[in-house]
């Protein structure tokens, strides 16, 4: 059921944009950030102290691949939308508005891809 | 008529727009913070600055990825102290932001508005983020 004027509609006022979805998916990855935080903490204590073999034993480990793939997922996506609330409220020039919420989306997109790759690459490794 | 509406929304973009010399409420300068306020825009900045954190992490993943020589490479960068004190500042932030993310969700259940029940939340946070950093940088 749609409850919506055509005019609303046309000019993608409210609900016609993705505010609810945007609100609910910030809150699902925080939840689920609040137990994964503990493998960020590990990898990055290990990083400052581990040796190379040691790091690499932790990393391939099959719970630890998986909950640290699934932290960085989470926090890149929870960290996107936490910056387009920011953009929204901070920069009031609409096309300045839409081009930055973009960039920080690809950046994001580009980096937790970057970081995927390289667990794929410690897996050959290990 | 095209050129009637184009007048009409002009008139009603100059009737919507707030005069420059008027008061606008709260203001920033006038307004002293509460608590909760403080920390609220603590949180903001923390997410903010978390956020660019992240492009460290994809650094060090990448270095574990590229083998023993750029591993030594981060480590040893991570020696100098400034370093660490960038690491013990996300640290603190990451805990804080964890901290009152929790909060944000009990808000969110409808709960825990009334006054004293922010202070005592904002003292709780605060004790538990800081004790959780020094959890971490001692024993972890």
């Amino acid at each position: 059921m749609d409850y919506r004027s055509s005019l609303a509609k046309v000019r993608g006022l409210g609900s016609a944009k993705s505010g609810a979805s945007h609100w609910w998916m910030q809150r699902v990855t925080a939840v689920v950030l609040i137990p994964l935080s503990y493998w960020l903490i590990t990898f990055l204590s290990l990083s400052f102290h581990a040796p190379y073999q040691h790091i690499i034993a932790w990393l391939i480990v099959p719970v630890n691949t998986v909950c640290i793939i699934a932290w960085m997922l989470a926090a890149f996506y929870h960290a996107a939308l936490g910056l387009q609330v920011v953009i929204e409220d901070y920069v009031a020039a609409e096309g300045v508005k839409i081009i930055a919420v973009w960039t920080v989306n690809i950046s994001f997109f580009m980096l937790v891809l970057v970081a995927l790759v390289a667990v794929f690459r410690i897996l050959l490794i290990g | 008529m095209n050129r009637l509406l184009i007048d009409h929304n002009h008139l009603l973009d100059k009737a919507m727009a707030v005069p420059s010399n008027r008061p606008t409420s709260p203001h920033l300068h006038s307004y002293k913070l509460p608590l909760t306020g403080i920390i609220s825009i603590t949180h903001r900045m923390t997410g903010v600055l978390l956020s660019i954190g992240l492009v460290c992490f994809v650094v060090i993943m990448s270095a574990i990825a590229g083998g023993q020589q750029s591993y030594d490479n981060i480590q040893s960068l991570a020696a100098f102290w400034p370093i660490k004190l960038i690491y013990w500042g996300f640290s603190y932030a990451l805990v804080f932001h964890l901290c009152h993310g929790v909060r944000h969700l009990i808000w969110d259940a409808g709960k825990g508005f009334d006054r004293e029940t922010m202070d005592r939340y904002a003292l709780i946070e605060m004790g538990i983020s800081l004790a959780m950093t020094i959890n971490i940088l001692l024993f972890i």
